[in-house]
């Protein structure tokens, strides 16, 4: 028997008999805010994030002024990328040519967001922003969420999600609390996350 | 009402007054009182420290013994939660309910005010089968706080261990001996007289450190306090 | 029982046994209040996070639901498992033991003709002993989170399964880094930002240049094929994004059934463990991404073997998510090394003598490391009771001559009430003669308490007297 038939054989001999299982499910699928869009505001403030939200006209004049004389990443399709290049030093966009080593050289990245969870202050990224690296090796993140993208609850941002989209959930700026249990943000990922919610 | 008492062999030994007091307490409060000679051990030292079948065997006793009667009172949650949570498992359905005594006076009796007198600062430790076993909650406080005279103060880290555990008191010396120092610590910080608890097991760990260390504060089964009267 | 390796050092668990570990860690004032302090803050934490929820019960009571379910039909969701992530481009390998997972990864790793890895906080390659095995072959296995970075640059253990470092406090902290990390700054104080920094800059080189890197994972969705990895800093997304090839060694057990079972353990995991809301990152992916070479090893090394004890099984629905390391009130005075084994604390004190047997004093000793106080219980995500499967350990754990004699006398004397009254009586004839340190065993009663005075008359005999 090879590894995989003698684990499977295994598995069947110990839980032979055993009994099947009832999965309850009444948990909170699905929650009403009063204000989905200050509640994601306060708990994405809570993780020392910068926190800005402007009428969704607004959106490209505050990026602007947030990017004004930065080296910026961005991928290809964001919304606002002409406000972006206007206003950058400098605008590299995402695309299988562009290396680490020069993702490392940008000062920041600004994407979109395929969805955002309120009571969690959680931004969740797929592959529309960009490949993975794009939001990780630069040391600023500038997130815009529009108001529409915020749900209330976890369960509610799975449905919302691809499954085989890469995904990264991302609450507040990276952090550690390995030093006794002492929260400190900014290890590796972006050590500042701005967040500009278009309400 | 026609109550058995189980007052468990740890009492019956080393703390008569506890039962004494229970049967006091019971009586002025109307209860007909009855002690089944033929009652030893629940069994719960045995199948905590790994000796399953000789815990069965008991288990067993206990049920042929308290068979029949309306309730059964112990002056210990931690034998009361090994009868009403391990029973099950080791015996399967039959055997009588068993009530904690701040329990039969609060849901059963439905009393809070028991009459008793006892002008001294009290602290009370709620031992962790009482809590987390029984969920005895705020029962035992609530009678407490109805004793005429008796000053209630909270002790700080009160849901903690104490670290006795029964052999682990023994198995575990360095730790157990950690554990209590402590609550002992937390005890003395009360500035209580007295160390009140629903457990004598867990009293005997705590008020042997206390003694050994000449702190003055002495321990007491709540029973004893609501059965103290002018 | 064949053995089944547990990540530890033979030295650590050979000729002795939790009670002397633990005996010894209690005189470490420093730990015991490093652990202290740390324990307690980050119960506060969890507490303030989880009464945020109304349905925190209901989401627990799913949890262990889903997870009983998964283990009760876990042959049929592997398979469901290996084929998804098949479909999307990734290899699935199937390990016996510790030593069939290394030999796996060793193999994966020299196919790539690099000699170093990077390295996620990964349990389940640290109960296999990878980077050990790693080493031996020539290849270089770099511990990116800092806890582990701390714990590897002190040729240290680790002692809890979230903060493998939380013995050490900064201080020591900084003491190693300037000792051990090649390029520390020099003037590096002990403030914790300081130390993460020094960190940051440390490894940041090496994830730009990494090849190859080796994670666990916190859950795998049997219906899509996709890996879940929880965390903080931001190193597990440098080692699952950056690197070509990623190696991923994930325990059996840490299966769900749907993608929608995420919404559970999402809530669940990071209140439990961090205290948080949610963590700063998860990573999801499914097979082959951007161009990933992707492997994933699933581990068995004792699990079925816990699978197949009634009681002992629910120990396979942990999220290793420390909850009940935090609550413990021996963990906090014993310290995670007492344990002898990568997985400390309550969890560890079910999961290592199902695990690894009982074979060992050391092994033998864990059932025992518990107070029964249930607080672990209490704070368990998915419902483990494990004062229960300590109890249950315990009836199968070997047990020494004199305490059988001793157990068996008392449950003699149980046996007919009779026989206990006459042994009372006796005792209290004695009762003067009782000396103030006990003999044997029972010294260790005494070394700290007095013993009781023995009344005069029983409870039984006033009843019978006076009582009646």
């Amino acid at each position: 028997m090879n590894a995989r038939q003698e684990i499977l054989a295994r598995i069947r001999r110990a839980v032979a008999g055993a009994p099947e299982v009832e999965i309850p499910r009444g948990y909170r699928t699905h929650v009403t805010l009063e204000d989905p869009v200050g509640r994601f505001a306060e708990r994405v403030g809570d993780y020392r994030a910068v926190v800005h939200v402007v009428p969704a006209a607004e959106v490209p004049g505050r990026l602007a002024e947030l990017v004004a004389g930065r080296r910026m990443a961005a991928p290809e399709g964001l919304p606002w990328l002409e406000a972006v290049r206007g206003a950058a030093a400098e605008l590299i966009l995402d695309g299988p040519g562009l290396s680490v080593a020069e993702l490392d050289r940008v000062d920041g990245v600004v994407t979109g967001c395929a969805v955002a969870v309120a009571e969690t202050g959680t931004i969740v990224l797929d592959e529309r922003q960009g490949r993975r690296a794009l939001t990780l090796v630069p040391d600023y993140h500038l997130c815009v969420v529009q108001a529409a993208q915020i749900v209330a609850s976890v369960p509610e941002a799975l449905a919302r999600l691809t499954p085989t989209s890469p995904l990264t959930w991302v609450s507040g700026p990276s952090a550690t609390s390995d030093i006794e249990l002492d929260r400190v943000e900014g290890v590796h990922g972006p050590r500042t996350l701005e967040v500009v919610i278009s309400a | 009402m026609r109550v058995a008492l189980f007052v468990t062999c740890v009492n019956d030994t080393l703390f008569p007054g506890t039962g004494r007091a229970v049967v006091s307490l019971l009586r002025r409060l109307g209860c007909e009182v009855d002690f089944p000679l033929a009652q030893t051990c629940c069994g719960q030292m045995h199948l905590n420290t790994g000796y399953r079948e000789e815990a069965v065997r008991l288990a067993r006793r206990f049920a042929g013994v308290f068979a029949g009667y309306d309730a059964v009172v112990a002056p210990s949650g931690s034998c009361a939660a090994m009868v009403r949570e391990q029973y099950p498992r080791l015996i399967g359905r039959d055997f009588p309910a068993v009530h904690d005594l701040s329990e039969f006076l609060i849901d059963v009796l439905e009393v809070e005010d028991v009459g008793a007198y006892f002008p001294h600062r009290v602290t009370y430790h709620p031992t962790c089968h009482s809590l987390r076993g029984l969920h005895l909650g705020d029962r035992p406080t609530r009678l407490l706080r109805k004793v005429r005279g008796l000053e209630l103060v909270p002790l700080p880290g009160a849901e903690e261990c104490c670290g006795f555990g029964g052999t682990f008191a023994v198995k575990n010396p360095a730790v157990s001996a950690a554990m209590c120092a402590d609550k002992v610590r937390n005890v003395l910080g009360t500035g209580a007289e007295v160390l009140c608890a629903a457990d004598n097991s867990c009293l005997m760990h705590i008020g042997g450190t206390l003694r050994r260390q000449r702190t003055g504060v002495r321990v007491m089964h709540l029973a004893e306090i609501l059965e103290a009267t002018e | 029982m064949s053995a089944t390796f547990l990540g530890m050092p033979g030295n650590l668990s050979k000729n002795t046994d939790f009670p002397k570990n633990a005996a010894k860690a209690v005189q470490n004032s420093q730990l015991r209040f490093n652990l202290r302090k740390a324990t307690h803050t980050i119960r506060g934490k969890r507490a303030a996070v989880v009464s945020e929820l109304p349905d925190w019960q209901d989401l627990r009571a799913a949890g262990r639901a889903i997870k009983d379910h998964t283990l009760r039909h876990l042959d049929r969701y592997l398979l469901q498992l290996e084929e998804a992530v098949t479909a999307r481009g990734g290899h699935v390998h199937w390990a016996r033991d510790a030593a069939e997972a290394n030999r796996i990864v060793t193999d994966l790793v020299k196919a790539t003709g690099e000699r170093e890895v990077v390295k996620v906080k990964s349990m389940a390659t640290q109960e296999i002993g990878l980077n050990e095995h790693l080493a031996a072959h020539g290849i270089t296995a770099y511990e990116t989170d800092l806890a582990e970075l701390i714990v590897q640059l002190g040729h240290d253990f680790p002692s809890h399964i979230l903060v493998p470092a939380i013995h050490r406090n900064r201080a020591e902290i900084r003491e190693i880094f300037l000792r051990e990390m090649p390029g520390a700054p020099e003037g590096l104080t002990d403030e914790p930002r300081a130390l993460a920094e020094a960190a940051r800059l440390h490894l940041r080189e090496r994830f730009l240049k990494a090849k190859v890197a080796v994670s666990g994972a916190n859950f795998m969705i049997a219906e899509t094929g996709t890996m879940v990895v929880l965390e903080s800093e931001g190193n597990g997304r440098m080692c699952l994004s950056l690197p070509e090839t990623l190696i991923s060694v994930v325990g059996i057990e840490k299966l769900l059934p749907a993608w929608h079972d995420l919404e559970v353990f999402l809530q669940l995991l990071p209140r439990s463990s961090t205290g948080e809301r949610m963590n700063p990152y998860t990573s999801m992916w499914t097979g082959s991404v951007e161009g990933q070479d992707f492997h994933l090893v699933l581990l068995d090394n004792g699990r079925t073997r816990v699978l197949a004890d009634e009681v002992g099984r629910q120990a396979l629905r942990c999220i290793r998510c420390s909850a009940c390391l935090n609550v413990c009130p021996v963990y906090e005075r014993a310290g995670g090394h007492a344990y002898g084994s990568v997985y400390p604390g309550p969890i560890g004190a079910i999961l290592t003598p199902q695990l690894r047997g009982m074979g060992s004093e050391l092994d033998a000793s864990l059932p025992y490391a518990s107070s029964l106080c249930g607080a672990c219980y209490e704070v368990c995500p998915v419902a483990i009771d494990i004062p229960q499967v300590l109890v249950d350990l315990r009836a199968k754990a070997p047990h020494g001559l004199a305490e059988r004699a001793g157990m068996r006398a008392a449950w003699w004397l149980f046996a007919r009430e009779g026989r206990l009254a006459a042994a009372q009586r006796l005792a209290a004839r004695l009762r003067r003669l009782i000396p103030r340190r006990l003999p044997g065993p029972l010294g260790a009663w005494t070394d700290t308490r007095d013993v009781p005075d023995i009344p005069r008359q029983s409870f039984r005999d006033w009843w019978k007297e006076s009582g009646s």
